[in-house]
């Protein structure tokens, strides 16, 4: 009479743990971001290519994790937080990965130069951008508190703590991305016009890195709402 | 009567081994949550239900045994073919083990209490037609299917939501787990041992009023509350262990908890599911010792020994394996969820059990675990499965019935 239980079969696999990993690895992504700038900075375009491979490398595998932990999301499994919240959560956590990857695949592709005078203002702009995917990851990493406490009491306050930092922390790279968008203006004559108009591009994409990691705290004050 | 020895001995043969199959399967779904969360290793966790599966089996196992062995059927229509009530009876045992068998070899999530009683109800209907089926008494045992897993449900939702508001949401849960934990620990051994003494003691020659059993019941609580609390305070909080998981030093106050619950569990099962076994042995025993098929005297004690015995024989042999295999399977309970899991589930079945009802105890334990997810307790529960457990009663309960039908006439056939 040695059967499989059928009683293990009613729990189902957490998502907790994988979308914790998929948020470490694309802060992983994002983190490589500061090698690479490093490299433009002093003009080492072999340097900025292996920085490069090894984000494409490290998006691959954000990218793995994403399809895998999709897999095992059946629309019958009931969880503490809404399905389609932790699917949205995932997609934006991967859009900071793809984000990075653009970056580096453009800043390579365009063997960007940065005016020397840039240099400390864009590399403190990038970290702070980096600053807020790691307080999201700091968010995220909450959840399996979360589940302990039933998202309620005590733990929703330090949740709380920590998403108003990240508002912070994005709110700082909106500013800094102001303070170079006018420095570059400034300096417009002195540059090459495509040059000009790549480098704001670049602000851009790296203010918006951030965002992203603004938006993965979003969806998790929406899951703590419910 | 003829054969009656023979009868006697092949129904205490198919009985023990449905209890064996009982304590080498089932009783690993009441243990395996106390496993899987690290409370109890394997050897402990086996102790444990080896001692209360006994306990609950031999004390608390008699009225469920009676239904069984006298509730489902009109067993008075049948006052001039007693052997035909025996040959009903095992019949239904066969039929419920073959059931089980199949279905287990098969992975499908069946229960034992309802293939016996479905077993009993399928030879009643075909072979004695359907007057011969004891409706009302029928019809609170399937009731009790869908209420059981609800009610079971309900508490462990309050119990757990009770545990958040006191313990988990405070600013220092440390603390409020210090002094709540050894309340929830009275009031399982206050619940347990009411349930028990209120009812069940008749069969072990013990009779108690209400306020006497109340008295009891709240001295044992108090006991292991007052035990309970002082190994609380000797456990060593580790901040170390928080940074990781700021609940870690919460969830060790918990098993503590977890360990009385776990008892309760493992005797609650007893008390219910020993029935499933012997309930048609008790039958076979009245008719072969009295003639007659309507027994009123309480199931011998030794019947309740021989069903406990097989239980724990079947957990002693193959069950421990079953409890390691399932509780690898089961980490998502921590303590403090799996304690309102198993305490809304034991109290449910044991007081299933005082009133001498057969249910499910995997079901109840589903319901519970269910109650603790509607709580935004567990991280993921997957539907599909509990849909299909909560189905599988309709399969089996025609089931059951059709083999023992089969198995009635082969018997028939046989003996005369």
């Amino acid at each position: 009479m040695i059967g499989r239980s059928y009683f293990s079969g009613i729990f189902g696999t957490s998502p907790i743990k994988p979308l914790q990993e998929h948020v470490t690895k694309a802060v992983e992504c994002a983190e490589q971001l500061v090698p690479l700038f490093e490299a433009v900075a002093r003009n080492d375009f072999d340097e900025v290519a292996a920085v490069q491979a090894e984000i494409s490398r490290l998006e691959d595998e954000a990218d793995d994790m994403k399809k895998e932990l999709r897999m095992r999301l059946p629309r019958t499994l009931f969880m503490p937080v809404d399905r389609r919240d932790v699917l949205e959560m995932l997609r934006l956590q991967d859009r900071i990965a793809n984000r990075s990857k653009d970056i580096a695949g453009l800043v390579l592709g365009r063997r960007m130069t940065l005016p020397g005078s840039l240099v400390t203002p864009f590399m403190e702009f990038v970290q702070r951008s980096i600053d807020a995917v790691r307080q999201a990851k700091k968010t995220v990493d909450e959840l399996d508190e979360l589940v302990e406490t039933g998202f309620r009491g005590s733990e929703v306050a330090v949740v709380e703590a920590l998403l108003e930092d990240l508002d912070r922390i994005e709110k700082d790279t909106d500013n800094m991305q102001i303070r170079l968008r006018r420095s570059l203006r400034d300096m417009e004559d002195t540059l090459p016009a495509v040059d000009v108009m790549f480098l704001y591009r670049v602000l851009e994409l790296v203010g918006k890195l951030a965002d992203n990691a603004q938006q993965v705290g979003a969806r998790l004050q929406i899951m703590l709402a419910r | 009567m003829e054969y009656g020895l023979i009868y006697l001995i092949l129904a205490a043969i198919f009985g023990l081994f449905m209890a064996w199959g009982i304590g080498a399967n089932d009783v690993a779904n009441a243990m395996a949550t106390s496993v899987g969360s690290r409370v109890l290793t394997i050897k402990q966790a086996v102790f444990i239900a080896a001692i209360f599966e006994f306990a609950g089996a031999v004390l608390a196992g008699g009225e469920v045994t009676n239904t069984i062995r006298s509730g489902i059927i009109e067993v008075g229509l049948l006052e001039d073919y007693p052997e035909e009530l025996i040959f009903g009876m095992l019949a239904a045992l066969l039929a419920a083990g073959t059931w089980l068998l199949i279905a287990s070899t098969m992975g499908w999530p069946v229960s034992t209490t309802h293939s016996i009683v479905g077993a009993i109800m399928g030879f009643a209907i075909t072979g004695l037609g359907w007057g011969a089926v004891h409706w009302p008494v029928v019809g609170s045992i399937v009731a009790s299917w869908v209420i059981s897993p609800v009610l079971a449900g309900c508490v462990a939702y309050m119990l757990f939501r009770s545990v958040q508001l006191l313990i988990l949401d405070r600013r220092d849960p440390i603390t409020s787990a210090r002094r709540f934990v050894p309340l929830y620990i009275f009031a399982t051994g206050f619940i347990m041992t009411l349930m028990t003494t209120l009812k069940g003691l008749q069969h072990v020659g013990l009779e108690l009023g209400t306020a006497e059993s109340c008295g009891i019941a709240v001295i044992v609580g108090a006991t292991l509350a007052v035990g309970g609390k002082l190994v609380i305070d000797r456990i060593p909080i580790d901040p170390s262990l928080d940074r990781e998981f700021h609940y870690t030093n919460v969830e060790r106050i918990f098993a503590v908890l977890m360990v009385i619950t776990a008892c309760a569990m493992a005797f609650s099962h007893g008390s219910n599911d020993v029935a499933n076994a012997i309930g048609p042995v008790a039958a076979v025993l009245t008719i072969v010792q009295s003639g007659e098929v309507a027994g009123k005297a309480p199931v011998p004690i030794w019947v309740l020994l021989l069903g406990a015995a097989g239980i724990v024989a079947g957990l002693l042999m193959l069950g421990h394996r079953v409890i390691a295999t399932v509780g690898r399977e089961i980490t998502q309970l921590t303590p403090s969820r799996g304690f309102a899991c198993e305490l809304a589930a034991a109290g449910t079945v044991v007081m299933a059990s005082s009133f001498g009802i057969p249910v499910s105890t995997t079901h109840t334990l589903v319901g519970a675990v269910l109650g603790v997810g509607l709580a935004r307790g567990i991280a993921a529960l997957n539907l599909s499965a509990v849909r299909r457990i909560f189905l599988s009663w309709v399969v089996t309960l025609p089931a059951g019935g059709i083999l023992s039908v089969i198995f009635f006439h082969i018997m028939r056939i046989s003996f005369s």
